[in-house]
């Protein structure tokens, strides 16, 4: 197994907008995850995963299904908590703070992790109060300072201008692509640091994917990204670095360039080039 | 025809002749009361009080008490029984205990009525010194429809998609404000059916309220949870069974009122649902 360890060059001190807790000249990685094993029971789901996932920049993570992507997104949101009989040990740290923790409020860390599922998964409520759950559940009541936090991440979202003459619709009507687009502006309401996406795309056509795609582009000024995707070509136009995951291991990690073009591993070669299983 | 045919049309007649067994019968009932009991009921029949022993006049009374019992029913019923529901579905543990709860649930929405009856005077008209009155009798109807509600709430709650739910918690909401501002919303309209449909069994049980809350007659109405109070099936027992000169068209009348009552639940239950299905599509 090989694993590539990144020293992210990335100058944050920028980008890092007022999300962060941390010291914004600090240059070390959003997320540090050591010797992360887990289990579902005697199911070894993750073996000895090491990664650094670079702040503000897009990180994918790429393999077939099964291999643990989304298991691995899910325990550093934690979850992975709410399955039955799940075993995780290993140190995942968020800003250098372990998020398992005992003193970790799980809330908290969720409100700082946000995550985009992979099927849209709006509340059978109006697209208004689909984004204004998360601040309000945090305890913001202030009508206009909601409407601000409602309309800003909509058109963060890249949502506003087909959804602001209908607000108090039902978020069912929309489409598939606005739905997943109204997910991510949801999201960004409650202000995270870091954003995960599992496989966000996968029910969408290729308009609607092309959308959210530079949606993410214009997203990682100021968040961290990690998306997981069965797309090759996606994962290659949008990240700026890719994991790939094999059967619970990380194979390989690097810049997205050098993965693509120039694998360390003949495993991540013949899945990249399609050549795999 | 050959023989396959055959024994398929033999065996779809057998079912259309089982439904009929269970249909006509039923059908019947409601003609007959519907013909004999309609002369009975107008405008002073359901708005007067009984007159002359209650051979003449109307049965107000017991439509109000009938009312004022329900809406004591809904009062104990409903929010125990989706706090319950929302215990069972949500926090309690998967394990032996649990599942003995819920069995014992199911098994309590099968004891029969009287036993319900007999169960209420004993702790509330007579150790809780409540007496034969709306509060005992509301009471004792809402452990009659607890478990239906309880099932019918449940049901629902589970049938809400976890995605939702996964949603909410992943925006770091705690697990009650989950439950409360996205599985409840969710599940209400199959909550608000099972509990019409509970009411409706409530309206029209006659062996829970007949040592608890009901009157044999009463000139005046309740008027406080304390009072006993005269309820529509207990008065057509009584003028049905009781009183051997009562006029038949007021015992027509007062079984056709109760007919449409419980009708009228049942169908709002059965509006409800179709209207809420469709507008909701996950």
């Amino acid at each position: 197994m090989s694993i590539t360890r990144i020293a992210p060059n990335i100058d944050s001190s920028e980008n890092n907008g007022s999300n962060s807790l941390v010291d914004s000249t600090c240059q070390c990685s959003k997320i540090e995850v050591e010797k992360l094993n887990v289990h579902y029971g005697r199911f070894l789901a993750l073996r000895d995963i090491n990664i650094s996932i670079p702040r503000c920049a897009v990180t994918a993570l790429i393999g077939p299904s099964g291999c643990g992507k989304s298991t691995f997104l899910r325990c550093i949101n934690r979850m992975n908590d709410l399955i039955p009989d799940t075993t995780i040990s290993g140190k995942i740290l968020l800003d250098g703070k372990n998020i398992y923790d005992p003193d970790v409020d799980v809330v908290v860390l969720r409100k700082r992790v946000g995550m985009v599922f992979q099927q849209p998964n709006p509340f059978p409520k109006s697209v208004f109060d689909n984004v204004a759950y998360g601040p309000r559940i945090h305890g913001v009541k202030n009508k206009s300072e909601l409407a601000q936090i409602v309309e800003e991440s909509l058109r963060r979202a890249a949502l506003w201008d087909e959804v602001k003459d209908s607000l108090h619709k039902s978020a069912l009507q929309l489409s598939g692509g606005q739905q997943q687009r109204l997910c991510i502006a949801r999201v960004l309401a409650v202000q995270p640091e870091v954003l995960f996406m599992d496989e966000p795309c996968s029910s969408l056509d290729p308009i609607s994917t092309a959308r959210i795609e530079d949606l993410i582009h214009s997203l990682k000024e100021l968040y961290t990204i990690i998306i997981v995707t069965h797309n090759m070509q996606q994962a290659s136009r949008v990240s700026d670095y890719t994991g790939f995951f094999l059967m619970g291991e990380l194979i390989e990690f690097g810049e997205s360039a050098q993965v693509f073009t120039r694998p360390k591993d003949k495993r991540t070669e013949d899945y990249v080039t399609g050549r795999f299983g | 025809m050959n023989p396959k045919a055959r024994s398929e049309k033999l065996a779809f007649a057998l079912m259309f002749l089982c439904s009929l067994v269970v249909i006509v019968p039923a059908l019947i009932v409601v003609a007959i009361l519907v013909v004999r009991g309609i002369s009975a009921i107008n405008w002073s029949f359901l708005t007067q009080m009984p007159k002359n022993g209650m051979r003449d006049g109307g049965i107000m009374p017991a439509i109000v008490g009938t009312m004022y019992l329900l809406i004591g029913t809904l009062v104990f019923a409903v929010p125990t029984g989706i706090l319950a529901a929302i215990y069972l579905s949500e926090y309690a543990p998967k394990n032996r205990i649990t599942q003995a709860i819920r069995l014992a649930i199911v098994n309590l929405a099968g004891v029969p009525s009287i036993v319900y009856g007999l169960f209420g005077y004993g702790l509330f008209v007579i150790l809780l010194h409540f007496g034969k009155s709306v509060l005992a009798g509301s009471l004792t109807l809402a452990l009659l429809i607890l478990p239906v509600v309880i099932a019918a709430a449940e049901e629902a709650l589970l049938s809400v998609p976890k995605s939702f739910r996964d949603g909410s918690l992943a925006l770091g909401a705690t697990k009650w404000q989950t439950i409360w501002r996205v599985v409840l919303p969710s599940a209400t309209p199959g909550i608000i059916t099972g509990v019409i449909l509970g009411l409706g069994r409530a309206a029209g049980e006659t062996a829970p309220i007949m040592f608890t809350a009901a009157a044999f007659y009463k000139p005046n109405l309740p008027k406080s949870p304390l009072d006993d109070c005269m309820a529509l099936p207990y008065h057509l027992y009584v003028v049905a069974c009781e009183m051997f000169d009562s006029p038949p068209n007021l015992q027509w009348g007062t079984a056709l009122t109760l007919l449409g009552l419980v009708l009228c639940m049942n169908l709002a239950a059965t509006l409800l649902r179709a209207k809420f299905r469709r507008s909701k599509n996950w």
